[in-house]
C-alpha cells in the first residue's frame, strides 16, 4: 500500500524531472537568430570596458553620461548599417569573452585581438582596425628601444592583452600586470617600472601628450582588431562583416579614426586580411591535466599565504597598540585611536590601497607593491582587531581589575598579567575569523600588481577558458590552506579554556 | 595602625559616608554591621584607595593618604600603590583569576609587585595554601573549585603579599551556607594569630566570637560602637537594637 503510494510519487517527480531536463536541453539547439532578435528589439547591445578606456570607448570629459571614441562612434554607424541603435554594455575587459557567453550582450566591440585564442571561444569578423605595439618608457631614458631590449627589465602590461602575451612568450622580462593602462604610466612615472608595452591607440591617447613620457622605438606586431560574435550566430556574423566592409568603402571608418588622431598608414592593410581557418583544438580540462597547472596556482597560493600572514601579524600587533590607546591612553591618543578605527573602518579596502600604492609616490614616498600589499591589508585590519580586542578586553569583569589594584599592580602590570591573558582566549574566534576572511580578502591586492592566488587563476582561466576546472582547484587551495588555520584556532581555544569545568 | 579621620565619600549628589573617624590598633579584628547600603563596604574600598574618598585623611601603617583626588603623579601613585601593599583585600565575589592555576594565583603578586624571587614565592604560597587547607590544590585551576575553596584561595592571595591589615568585604555572602564555616574557621585562625583585620559581614556569630570591636553603621554614620558583648546585649542606640532584632530573627 504504502510502496504503491511511493512509487506513483517518484513518478509524478521523475515526469517532472524529465520535461524540465527535455526543456534545458532543447532550448540551446533551438535555431537561434540573433540579428532578428537584434532588429525585433531596435537596439544592438556592444560589450566594452569604458574605464580607462581611451581612445576606444570614454566617457565624454563635457558630458560624462556621454560615451564617446572611436569605438563608440563605430558601434552607431555599425548599428545604423543595421537599422538599429547602439548601447554599450559595461564590462571589465579582461572578462568580455566569458561575458559574451552569458548574454549580456549581442557582440564584443572593443579592442579584440584576432588571435587563435579568441578564435577558439567566440567568431570574429573582418577587422576594423590594424593595431600595433608601442614601447613607452620616460623620456630621459633612451632604452629599451625593442622587443629584445625589454628582457631583464620591469615591464608593465595590461591584464590579459598581447603585449601580455608577447611577453610571456619571449620570457625574460619582469612583467607587472595592470588592470588598466592608466596605473601603468603612473608606476612607470613613479620609477616602478621601466617601461610600458601596450597597443598604440592608447600610447596615442594617453602617452603622446604627457611630457614625462615617450615613445621609445618604433610600433611592432601588428594584429587586427575585430568585432567578436557568438559561434552560433552566423547571420549576424555575417551582417556585421557587411557592415565593416561598406564602412570602409565609404570612407567612414577613417574619417572616424582620424577624428581620434589614430589613423596610420597601416590601415590600409585591413583590406589585404585574409581570414585563416582555425582548426578547433578540444576544450582544454585544466583538472585532466592538473601538474601542469597546480604549480603555477602553488606559486600564486605562496604569495596569498606571505601577504595574508605578514598583514595579519602586523594587524594583530597594530590593533592592540591602537586598542591601549583607546582603552587607556590620555585624551588625544584615546581620539586618535577612535578616528583610526572610524576611518580604516568607514573607507574601502580597494581605495586604501590605491592611495598607498598610487597616491603616496606622488608625495614621494614609493613603496613596492608587496610592502604596499602588507601595510594595506595590515593597517585595515588592525581596526578591526583593535574592536576585537576591546570588545574581549571589556568583557572581563570589573573585579579583575580591583583584585589586580588591591594586590598593589599597576595598571600595566595588571594588564599584562591578568586582563590581557583572559581577553587573548576570548578574541581567539573573531581574530581567526578575520584571519580566514583577509587571507581570501587579500585577492584585492592584485589590482596593485601582485600576482597572487586569484590572479593567478584568472590568468589561467583566461588562456584555457576552464573557469570550471581552475575554479575547483583554486577552491581547494584556498580551503586546503584555512581549514588547518580554523582548526588550529579551535585547538587553541580548546588548551586556554581553563575556567570552564 | 590604623587611622581614619573624617572621611566622606559621595557618589554625584548622593552622600554614602558623612565624615567617618575610625582609629584601630595593630592586633585588633573589627567588625563592620548594618543594612545594606549603609556604608560598610564604601568605607572598606575607601580603605585601600579602589574608592577615592572626597575628603579626609586615611593612615595605614606608615603610610598617610588625603582623599580629594586620583593619584596624579609618579610619587602619588606610588604611595597608593604603598599603601595597597598594606592592606590585602578579600572580596565577596572572590575575584580569583581564571587564568592561572591556584598556585599562580597567589605567587603572582609577590612576583609582579615584589619582585619576589619564584623560588621563594612559591614557597611562601604553598605554606599559604597549607594554612588555608588547600596545599593538594595548587595545581587546580580556580573554576575547577568550590566557591568556598575559591574564597580560601583568595585570602592566600592576599597575604601573600604580607599586608599588615585585612580587608573583608562580605568574604561569605555568596557562599551557601554549607561552605561558609570552612572560610570563617580561617578567618577566625587568622584574628587569633594577631592578623589585624576589618571584616565587613553579616554573620553575627562570628563578629560575636571573633570581634575585639564592632561597629554598627547606618545611613553612612557610625551609630554605635563597641565591645561585641556590649553591641549585642545591651545597644544603647534604636536603630541598632532594630537591627539585631531582624537579623537574628530572620
Amino acid at each position: 500500500m504504502s510502496n504503491a503510494w511511493r512509487w506513483s510519487r517518484v513518478t509524478w517527480f521523475t515526469k517532472i524531472f524529465f520535461v524540465l531536463l527535455l526543456a534545458g536541453v532543447a532550448l540551446p539547439v533551438l535555431p537561434s537568430d540573433q540579428l532578428a532578435e537584434i532588429k525585433s528589439r531596435g537596439v544592438l547591445l556592444w560589450g566594452a570596458d569604458a574605464e580607462g578606456g581611451a581612445p576606444y570607448v570614454y566617457p565624454d570629459p563635457d558630458k560624462p553620461e556621454r560615451m564617446i571614441g572611436f569605438e563608440s562612434e563605430l558601434a552607431d554607424a555599425i548599428a545604423a548599417r543595421l537599422g538599429v541603435k547602439a548601447k554599450m554594455v559595461q564590462n571589465q575587459w579582461d572578462q568580455l569573452i566569458p561575458a559574451l557567453g552569458g548574454g549580456n550582450f549581442d557582440i564584443i566591440l572593443n579592442g579584440l585581438e584576432i588571435t587563435p585564442d579568441v578564435q577558439q571561444q567566440v567568431a570574429m569578423t573582418e577587422p576594423y582596425y590594424v593595431y600595433t605595439q608601442q614601447i613607452v618608457t620616460r623620456r630621459e631614458s633612451g632604452v629599451p628601444t625593442t622587443m629584445t631590449e625589454l628582457k631583464g627589465k620591469a615591464v608593465g602590461v595590461q591584464s590579459s592583452s598581447v603585449a601580455q602575451r608577447l611577453l610571456e612568450k619571449m620570457g625574460g622580462t619582469d612583467l607587472r600586470i595592470y588592470p588598466g593602462n592608466v596605473e601603468s604610466f603612473r608606476d612607470l612615472k613613479a620609477h616602478r617600472i621601466d617601461a610600458v608595452l601596450l597597443d598604440l591607440p592608447i600610447a596615442i591617447f594617453y602617452a603622446k601628450p604627457d611630457a614625462e613620457l615617450q615613445f621609445s622605438g618604433a610600433p611592432f606586431a601588428p594584429g587586427y582588431y575585430a568585432i567578436g560574435v557568438p559561434k552560433e550566430d552566423t547571420m549576424l556574423l555575417a551582417a556585421l562583416n557587411q557592415a565593416i566592409h561598406d564602412l570602409a568603402a565609404d570612407g567612414t571608418l577613417e574619417r572616424i579614426d582620424r577624428k581620434y588622431n589614430v589613423w596610420d598608414e597601416r590601415q590600409a592593410q585591413l583590406k589585404d586580411y585574409i581570414p585563416t581557418a582555425v582548426a578547433q583544438t578540444k576544450a582544454i580540462s585544466t583538472l585532466r591535466e592538473w601538474p601542469k597547472y597546480l604549480p603555477r596556482l602553488l606559486s600564486g597560493a605562496v604569495v596569498t599565504v606571505k601577504i595574508s600572514v605578514l598583514a595579519m601579524l602586523l594587524a594583530v600587533v597594530v590593533g592592540l597598540v591602537i586598542v591601549l590607546m583607546r582603552l587607556y591612553g590620555i585624551a588625544p591618543l584615546r581620539w586618535a585611536a577612535a578616528i583610526y578605527v572610524e576611518v580604516m573602518r568607514g573607507t574601502p579596502l580597494l581605495i586604501q590601497l590605491f592611495l598607498i600604492y598610487y597616491g603616496l609616490p606622488q608625495i614621494g614616498i614609493r613603496l613596492p607593491a608587496s610592502f604596499a600589499a602588507i601595510l594595506g591589508l595590515g593597517l585595515n585590519y588592525a581596526a578591526s582587531e583593535s574592536e576585537n580586542y576591546r570588545a574581549g578586553i571589556q568583557a572581563i569583569p570589573k573585579g579583575q581589575m580591583e583584585a589586580s589594584q588591591a594586590l598593589g599592580m599597576s595598571q600595566w602590570q595588571c594588564l599584562r598579567h591578568v586582563i590581557l591573558p583572559q581577553a587573548f582566549r576570548l578574541v581567539i574566534p573573531p581574530v581567526t575569523n578575520d584571519f580566514i576572511a583577509m587571507f581570501k580578502d587579500s585577492s584585492i591586492v592584485s589590482v596593485i600588481t601582485m600576482v597572487e592566488l586569484t590572479k593567478v587563476y584568472g590568468m589561467l582561466a583566461m588562456s584555457t577558458y576552464d573557469y570550471i576546472g581552475l575554479g575547483i582547484m583554486t577552491a581547494g587551495i584556498y580551503f586546503a590552506l584555512s581549514y588547518p588555520a580554523s582548526l588550529f584556532a579551535q585547538w587553541l581555544e580548546r588548551r586556554l579554556a581553563h575556567d570552564r569545568r | 595602625m590604623i587611622v581614619v579621620e573624617k572621611l566622606v565619600k559621595s557618589y554625584n549628589a548622593n552622600r554614602v559616608l558623612h565624615g567617618i573617624d575610625h582609629a584601630q590598633p595593630r592586633g585588633q579584628t573589627v567588625v563592620l554591621i548594618g543594612p545594606s547600603g549603609c556604608g560598610k563596604s564604601t568605607f572598606l574600598r575607601c580603605l585601600n584607595q579602589l574608592e577615592i574618598a572626597d575628603s579626609g585623611r586615611i593612615t595605614i601603617g606608615d603610610v598617610t593618604i588625603d582623599g580629594g583626588r586620583a593619584p596624579r603623579n609618579a610619587t602619588e601613585r606610588e604611595r597608593q600603590r604603598q599603601l595597597r601593599m598594606r592592606s590585602g583585600m578579600v572580596f565577596q565575589q572572590f575575584n580569583l583569576f581564571p587564568h592561572l592555576s591556584v598556585l599562580q594565583n597567589v605567587i603572582v603578586a609577590p612576583i609582579v609587585v615584589k619582585g619576589v624571587a619564584e623560588a621563594e614565592a612559591e614557597a611562601l604560597s604553598r605554606g599559604l595554601l597549607a594554612k588555608v587547607g588547600l596545599e593538594n590544590k595548587a595545581d587546580a585551576y580556580p573554576g575547577q573549585l568550590s566557591g568556598g575553596q575559591q574564597q580560601r584561595v583568595a585570602i592566600a592571595r592576599a597575604l601573600a603579599m604580607q599586608p599588615d591589615v585585612m580587608l573583608f568585604d562580605e568574604p561569605t555572602s555568596a557562599l551557601d551556607p554549607e561552605l561558609r564555616d570552612e572560610v570563617l574557621r580561617v578567618m577566625r585562625q587568622l584574628a587569633e594569630e594577631g592578623m589585624t583585620m576589618i571584616v565587613v559581614t553579616h554573620e553575627m556569630q562570628f563578629a560575636r566570637d571573633a570581634a575585639d570591636h564592632v561597629l554598627f553603621f547606618d545611613g553612612g554614620h557610625v551609630a554605635e560602637s563597641g565591645p561585641p558583648e556590649q553591641i549585642f546585649s545591651d545597644p544603647k542606640h534604636e536603630r541598632t537594637r532594630d537591627f539585631l532584632r531582624r537579623v537574628t530573627t530572620r
